[in-house]
């Protein structure tokens, strides 16, 4: 059981605020997954959570009973860090079984202890290497083992991918999955990789500045972005975000004029003159035989499985259009583009998501 | 890049030759020790000489040569152990909880090596003085431990940072206290570098002269003082001081030699990696 509420929780360096004020539940057996820009203040908090940042204003409950002044190790909180922390002078179930040695756990059950933390991780065959002698991915998973050895209520990940390869982080983020599932444990994981949000978590918090964005399951945030930050964050291919003119409202539906001069019909009742922003997935965008949004190919990927266009509106940023990687796109050429369905987001000045029906 | 074999040839002559220039009066000096007092002071200077120990057996009998030898021991290895067990915890301290203030701290600490010892040497007589420390090992040991102890916490203190501090952050998750992270983490991680500011620190401590030659007199007097009690009113023997002073240096030659490898690493500070 670990249920954690972060109450206005506050961290100020002087007078630097770095996180500022945080609400946050997160619930028994829950994977939550912080994700922002780097210095968004998510590694902060997560080392607030641990104990190793004190807590500048605010409340930290784990199980209901405030932690503020309470020592890491008394937290029954376990981390895995992103340079993987492993003792160097300490063979592999030495570095496991260390937390257990402080604790003055009797050998036996520690040998037992480390060694279905072992299996569980395929770490059998390297319990007498020093962490010299491993490579990247053994690594990590040692300090994976090293936090699962202490059966801690909860896991914090910072960052623990961002020094494997591509290969071995798509592999550990499945292990960290399968882990989640076989452990029920609680875990809070921070990245900088909206990918890796989208497939661990139960529900994302986005960062930015200090302050939460908006808290959603993966497909909320990118279905129902609250605002552009969010907009722009999630979603790989970046959201195209086109600036607009509401030019003339007729009953439930509005018509925007975007940057470069198209036009685009929103089922939303908007105020004329109003200045909004236009958003569109890539991936909504189809081609079309004619009308719709027009513009001039000026790059395009293919990536075999399907193929990137980027064509110039007219407007600051070119048209981003993922497309099927048989679609008859040429360099150079005037393309229409038209929306699949009612997928556009919409967005006032300030930022903020305007409903619209469907979405 | 790679040197030319002129350039590799440059380098040769230049390293040889400040290596030799540097060996030259050491060289001398042991020279001298095998000379007789006639020949020491031959001019012009001579190469090749008829070889004598007598020098030697002078110093070791009518000098005490072997209490000297004790007290220099004594001193290095007694300032030295006291100066980690007091640096030890402030440079982990500096190095793992930085403030605002640690750097300044630091600065500070280095500041008081830039100033000339002769300027302190009234009010630390007058202390060693009122407080019977006069011509005592432990006098010395304190003196020689605080003149020291800059440069100690200012190398643990580098080999310190070399350590990650996720290392330490994740025994402190694992439940260690501040002594146990010493103990278990820091000491074998740090291993290597405590080791080579131990030996810098012995032979400063060693070599040191200032202080022995106006603290002590007899009870407490380090090789250093006993070197000097060669030059005598009487007269300079230069010989018998080129003995004394072959012998005095003799162990530290040898155990600077010995332990060359740590050495260098703990003098690049942890540049190179």
């Amino acid at each position: 059981m670990c249920t954690l509420e972060l109450k206005n929780l506050r961290k100020a360096y002087g007078n630097v605020e770095v996180i500022k004020g945080v609400d946050l539940t997160i619930n028994d057996r829950e994977f939550v997954v912080f994700v922002g820009p780097s210095g968004c203040g998510k590694s902060t908090l997560l080392r607030m959570i641990a104990g190793l940042e004190e807590i500048s204003g605010g409340e930290l409950l784990i199980d209901g009973v405030r932690v503020n002044q309470v020592p890491p190790d008394k937290r029954g909180l376990a981390m895995v860090f992103q340079s993987y922390a492993l003792y160097p002078h300490m063979n592999v179930a030495d570095n496991m079984a260390f937390a257990l040695r402080l604790a003055g756990v009797p050998k036996a059950e520690r040998d037992a202890r480390v060694a279905v933390a072992a299996k569980t991780l395929q770490l059998d065959a390297l319990l007498d290497r020093k962490p010299a002698n491993l490579s990247g991915g053994q690594r990590q998973r040692v300090a994976i083992g090293r936090a699962i050895v202490r059966q801690p209520k909860a896991f914090l990940f910072d960052e623990p991918l961002s020094n494997l390869d591509a290969a071995l982080r798509v592999q550990t983020r499945i292990e960290i999955a399968k882990l989640h599932n076989d452990l029920k444990s609680t875990m809070i994981y921070v990245t900088h990789d909206q990918i890796e949000a989208m497939t661990l978590a139960d529900r994302i918090v986005v960062f930015n500045a200090g302050r939460i964005e908006q808290v959603g399951t993966p497909l909320e945030l990118y279905h129902n972005p609250a605002n552009l930050f969010v907009a722009g964050f999630i979603g790989s291919p970046k959201m195209n975000l086109i600036g607009a003119e509401v030019v003339q409202t007729d009953g439930s539906a509005s018509m925007l004029k975007l940057e470069g001069g198209s036009g685009f019909a929103v089922p939303a009742r908007l105020a004329p003159g109003a200045k909004v922003t236009l958003g569109l997935r890539p991936e909504h965008i189809e081609l079309a035989p004619e009308g719709g949004l027009a513009g001039k190919v000026e790059v395009v990927e293919h990536l075999g499985n399907e193929t990137i266009a980027y064509a110039d509106i007219g407007a600051a940023q070119p048209l981003t259009v993922k497309l099927s990687s048989d679609a008859p796109v040429r360099l150079g050429e005037t393309l229409h583009f038209a929306l699949r369905g009612h997928a556009a987001s919409l967005f006032d000045e300030q930022g903020q998501a305007i409903a619209l029906p469907g979405t | 890049m790679k040197a030319s074999p002129l350039q590799k040839l440059i380098v040769f002559v230049l390293g040889w030759g400040a290596a030799l220039l540097m060996f030259f009066p050491v060289a001398w000096m042991v020279l001298t020790g095998f000379k007789s007092e006639i020949d020491a002071v031959h001019s012009p200077p001579l190469l090749i000489f008829h070889p004598i120990l007598s020098n030697f057996t002078h110093v070791i009998h009518e000098g005490d040569y072997l209490g000297a030898l004790g007290n220099s021991v004594g001193i290095a290895l007694g300032a030295t152990v006291l100066g980690l067990l007091i640096a030890m915890p402030g440079a982990y301290a500096m190095a793992f909880f930085p403030n605002r203030w640690t750097k300044d701290l630091l600065l500070w600490m280095l500041s008081t090596k830039m100033m000339p010892a002769v300027g302190v040497l009234m009010p630390i007589y007058l202390i060693c003085q009122k407080s019977g420390l006069l011509d005592t090992l432990t006098g010395l040991v304190l003196v020689m431990m605080l003149s020291n102890l800059p440069i100690i916490v200012w190398m643990l203190y580098t080999f310190f940072k070399e350590i990650p501090g996720d290392i330490i952050e994740a025994s402190r998750m694992d439940g260690a206290g501040p002594l146990a992270q010493l103990r278990i983490v820091l000491l074998p991680l740090a291993g290597p570098g405590i080791a080579s500011t131990a030996l810098l620190s012995i032979i400063l401590t060693w070599n040191e002269a200032f202080w022995s030659l106006n603290l002590t007199s007899s009870n407490a007097a380090p090789l250093t003082a006993f070197i000097a009690t060669f030059s005598a009113p009487e007269g300079l023997f230069w010989a018998k001081l080129s003995a004394a002073s072959t012998l005095a240096v003799a162990p530290i030659l040898i155990f600077g030699w010995l332990t060359q490898r740590q050495l260098v690493r703990g003098l690049t500070f942890g540049a190179v990696k």
